[in-house]
Formats: C-alpha cells, structure tokens, sequence
C-alpha cells in the first residue's frame, strides 16, 4: 500500500487545489486527446482487471455493470453528479476542477457499452450551467464521439438514487421507483440504462488511458484504486481530498489538517453511515475490509470529525429530521415512521425525561427498516442504531436531565428549506 | 411449492384487507402498513394468501416463490 507522500493524487491534481478549474488544453496536455481507438479493444476486460467499483457510495463493480448494460439493445449512459448528501462535496469539486476527465470518463463508458446517448445529470446552478456550455464546446471541437444532453436534478437527498435518476430524466419526479426491472435492464426510455457516478468514471477515463495495473498500484489488492473523501466537523481543512483506498482515517484526518479540537467520534459514510469512536477511528483502513470490525462502510467518502464539547444528540436528532424531510413520501413505514422517529431522537436530545424515549427509537427503527421501495428507511436506521450505540454515555446523560456539550454550534450541514445550510 | 408474500410498498394504501384475510402471517403496524412474518407460507395457509392477494385494493401484495425472482 502507498505511503501518502508517494500516493500523487490522480483525479484532481495540486495546481488545482487553489481551485483554478483544468481547461481542455491543460486536461489534453496531462491526458491526452480523447482517442477512444487507441483504448484496450476489451475495455470492460481492462475494467475487469483494474477491479474498479462505483464511487457513489454503493461500491458496485464496475465491469459487471458496465457488461449488464452492454448485453441490452440501445443502452443510454448517465453521467450522476446529483449529490444529495449535504456533508459531500466531492462530485463538485471534481466537476468544478477537472470536468473533462469526467467527461472523457462518460465518452470511455458509451464506447464500453455501445451507446449513442448520454446524459449528464447535474443541480441546478453553476455546476449546470458549466457542464452545458463544455458539453457544447466539446462537441464543436469533435472531442466527443455522443453529445450529452444536460438534466437538472432537484437538490434533494434522494435525487441522485439510481432510479430516482432515471425516472427525471424520464420526465417524472426524481424519486425512487421498485426494482425489478433494474434500470440496467430497463432505464431512460425503457432502455438499458448505466447509472454511474462521476468519480467512477473519472476514474474510468484513467483506467481506459493508463492501464488497469497503472490503477492497482494505489489501493488494496482487494480494493484498488484511490478514492475522493470529504472532510468535514472539527477538521482545520475541511474539503475534499483524495487518498489511496486503504489509507488509515487517522491519516486521512491528517491530509485535512489534523483535528481542530478533542473529537469525540467520527461519522462515516455520510448521513447513511455510521458513528465510530474516536480512538477506535484513527486506526481503521479506509475500505470495505478495514472498516466492517467497526460495521461501518466507506460509502461515497464522507467523513466528519465529531468534536467532543459537541452534543451528539443534537446533531443527529437534526440529521433525523432533515432525512424526514427527504422522504420520497411513497411508502407508508417511511412517510410516518422517520418524522415519528426525529420527534423521538428531538426528545431524547432535549434531554426530555419522558419515560422509555430509547426504546421508542429502537421500536421506530425496527418498524422502517426493509420496509420501503428504497434504502432511505435502511440507511436512516443504521445511522440512528450506530447513534445510541456510540453515543450511549450521552444518552444516559440526557435521560438524567443533563447535558454534556459545551458548544452549541451546529457540525453536520443540514440544509434549510430555502436551500442555505445551517 | 415454497412461496412468500411481499409487498409493492409504493403501491401499498395502508387498508389492511391482507392482514384481515392472512392474520397468521400478517398483522397492521400502527399506521396501518401490514407486517408480513417471514415464516414460510404452509399449503393450508396459501388458499387464504392467494384470497389476501386478490383482494388488495391496490395490487400491493404479491405471492414469490422463494428463491426465484418470480411473482405470480
């Protein structure tokens, strides 16, 4: 495994970190001109090979989806740069820094499934408005074999779900629908459709150029590659950051500046993740296989730091209500359940001393979870579990009228209706 | 003949006819949403699955075979 001082990030390079976005000259210049000719007849072998997965938070293989979608009639791409989870921003960053890499990275993946159709499905906003104007600039230069056509995704939690995802572009609501058919089978149009997150494909693009032993040497021989992280709560850098799959948390903090003040817990995985205790954090490898000990997974690479003099309770009882919020509303145990169960966790934060609060969270948890068209309810209750478990001190804290924190200002970004993040 | 109940949540009203014809197997949670027992489903109990089944206003319940994705 690399050392951080040998690991040179590969999706978005250091003169990029002032944030001076990469033009197309200086993206040719350090890639190459797109000549999807000159990549591997066998592209979906060389994926194969490299052993890249999604970097959307599923973690899927990425071959195998990319040969699920190939084997359909008229399969369409979808570059998903919707990024619903509030505490990341990576996909930003790395559309705002190096888009063309990405938008190789969708060329690669059209030629590896046969595709003359793709989307690019992005919020509203700046990051809308510069992908529409590279993907005509691409295309008025012949850099790109299949022009995209650019989709606004609305600024919801659930927008960039698979399903969700093709079903805007469909004309409907970006809300998840039931699996079967999965969309890699019937999607936009009712065609084979490949979802893939934009850090995947960056990483593609890399993959189609460099080689799949180029990209197995960072990472884990199981999990290979680098990965993109986001660095939030009581870091001194908060920000994105890349570093080889594998790398220990503690370093990873480290890449941020170190932590600000005494953490109490870190959050993993985003606001479907799971708390893990401070001590225990900075020693997990940054991977499948270095973070199940914990029972926590790197999901699409958040990880926010949670100080000590921070109430943990109040910071997720407001998460809870936020993703209640985000429900797609389709589902009864869903609809009702999450706002019973951020009423419950605003009780226990509250330190409100009604009696059996806790089981009524466990009660609520067991109720939503499986219970649902998607992985809402499911990622809500893992988070919820992983709470009371590693913030049990705290819980009994409040449950005996007091509270521990010192520091009343917020940690985890929620946005506000208006769309400000509190 | 290994067959289970699932339900097409999106479809699902919360009306609870299921729970009334199969109580064996599934009861009403607070909202009214049913809460289907993962034990497997005896041939005595299908002809009152399969009843539960066509009767649901919505078409929310659905009868698998259990380790097919296969519904009928």
């Amino acid at each position: 495994m690399n050392t951080l001082l040998s690991a040179r990030p590969r999706l978005i390079p250091d003169e990029c970190a002032a944030g001076a976005r990469r033009d197309l000259a200086a993206h040719q210049s350090a890639h190459g001109r797109l000549d999807l000719s000159a990549y591997p007849s066998d592209l979906i072998a060389e994926v194969a090979a490299s052993g890249l997965t999604g970097r959307g938070g599923a973690g899927f293989p990425t071959a195998r989806k990319l040969s699920a979608v190939a084997a359909g009639t008229a399969p369409v791409v979808v570059a998903n740069a919707a990024e619903g989870e509030p505490a990341s921003s990576k996909d930003k960053a790395l559309l705002s820094l190096s888009p063309h890499l990405v938008l190789d990275g969708l060329q690669v993946a059209c030629r590896a499934v046969g595709s003359s159709e793709a989307y690019v499905y992005v919020h509203e906003g700046p990051l809308l408005a510069l992908m529409s104007s590279l993907v005509t600039m691409r295309a008025g230069a012949g850099v790109d074999a299949v022009r995209p056509t650019v989709v606004a995704a609305p600024a919801r939690f659930l927008s960039g779900q698979e399903s969700a995802v093709v079903s805007r572009i469909n004309g409907g609501r970006a809300i998840p629908s039931a699996v079967p058919p999965p969309v890699y089978e019937r999607g936009v149009a009712r065609r084979p459709t490949l979802v893939q997150n934009v850090e995947t494909l960056a990483h593609l693009a890399l993959v189609a150029g460099r080689g799949a032993s180029w990209f197995r040497a960072q990472g884990t021989s199981d999990e290979p590659g680098s990965m993109l992280c986001t660095l939030g709560g009581g870091v001194r850098h908060r920000g994105v950051v890349e570093v080889p799959i594998g790398t220990h948390l503690g370093e990873v903090i480290d890449r941020a500046g170190g932590a600000s003040q005494t953490l109490q817990a870190v959050l993993v995985g985003g606001y479907h993740g799971t708390w893990v205790p401070a001590a225990e954090a900075m020693d997990l490898p940054l991977s499948l296989a270095g973070l199940r000990p914990a029972g926590a997974m790197p999901g699409a690479g958040v990880v926010v730091a949670l100080p000590s003099a921070t109430c943990g309770l109040v910071e997720t009882a407001r998460v809870v209500g936020y993703l209640a919020d985000q429900s797609a509303r389709q589902c009864g145990p869903c609809l009702n359940g999450l706002p019973s169960l951020a009423q419950a966790l605003l009780g226990l934060a509250r330190c409100d001393r009604t009696h059996g609060l806790p089981d009524r969270v466990r009660q609520l948890t067991g109720l939503v979870e499986g219970r649902g068209a998607c992985h809402h309810p499911d990622g809500t209750t893992r988070f919820v579990r992983s709470a009371l478990t590693v913030l049990a001190a705290e819980v009994e804290a409040h449950l005996s009228g007091r509270c521990t924190a010192t520091d009343a200002s917020p940690v985890l970004p929620v946005p506000t209706r208006e769309g400000r993040t509190s | 003949m290994n067959e289970a109940v699932q339900i097409d949540w999106i479809a699902c009203d919360g009306r609870g006819l299921c729970a009334e014809l199969l109580p064996e197997r599934i009861r009403s949670d607070e909202w009214g949403y049913p809460l289907v027992s993962p034990e497997p489903l005896p041939a005595d109990l299908l002809p009152h699955a399969r009843r539960a089944f066509a009767a649901c206003p919505t078409l929310a319940m659905r009868l698998v075979s259990k380790g097919s994705g296969g519904s009928r």
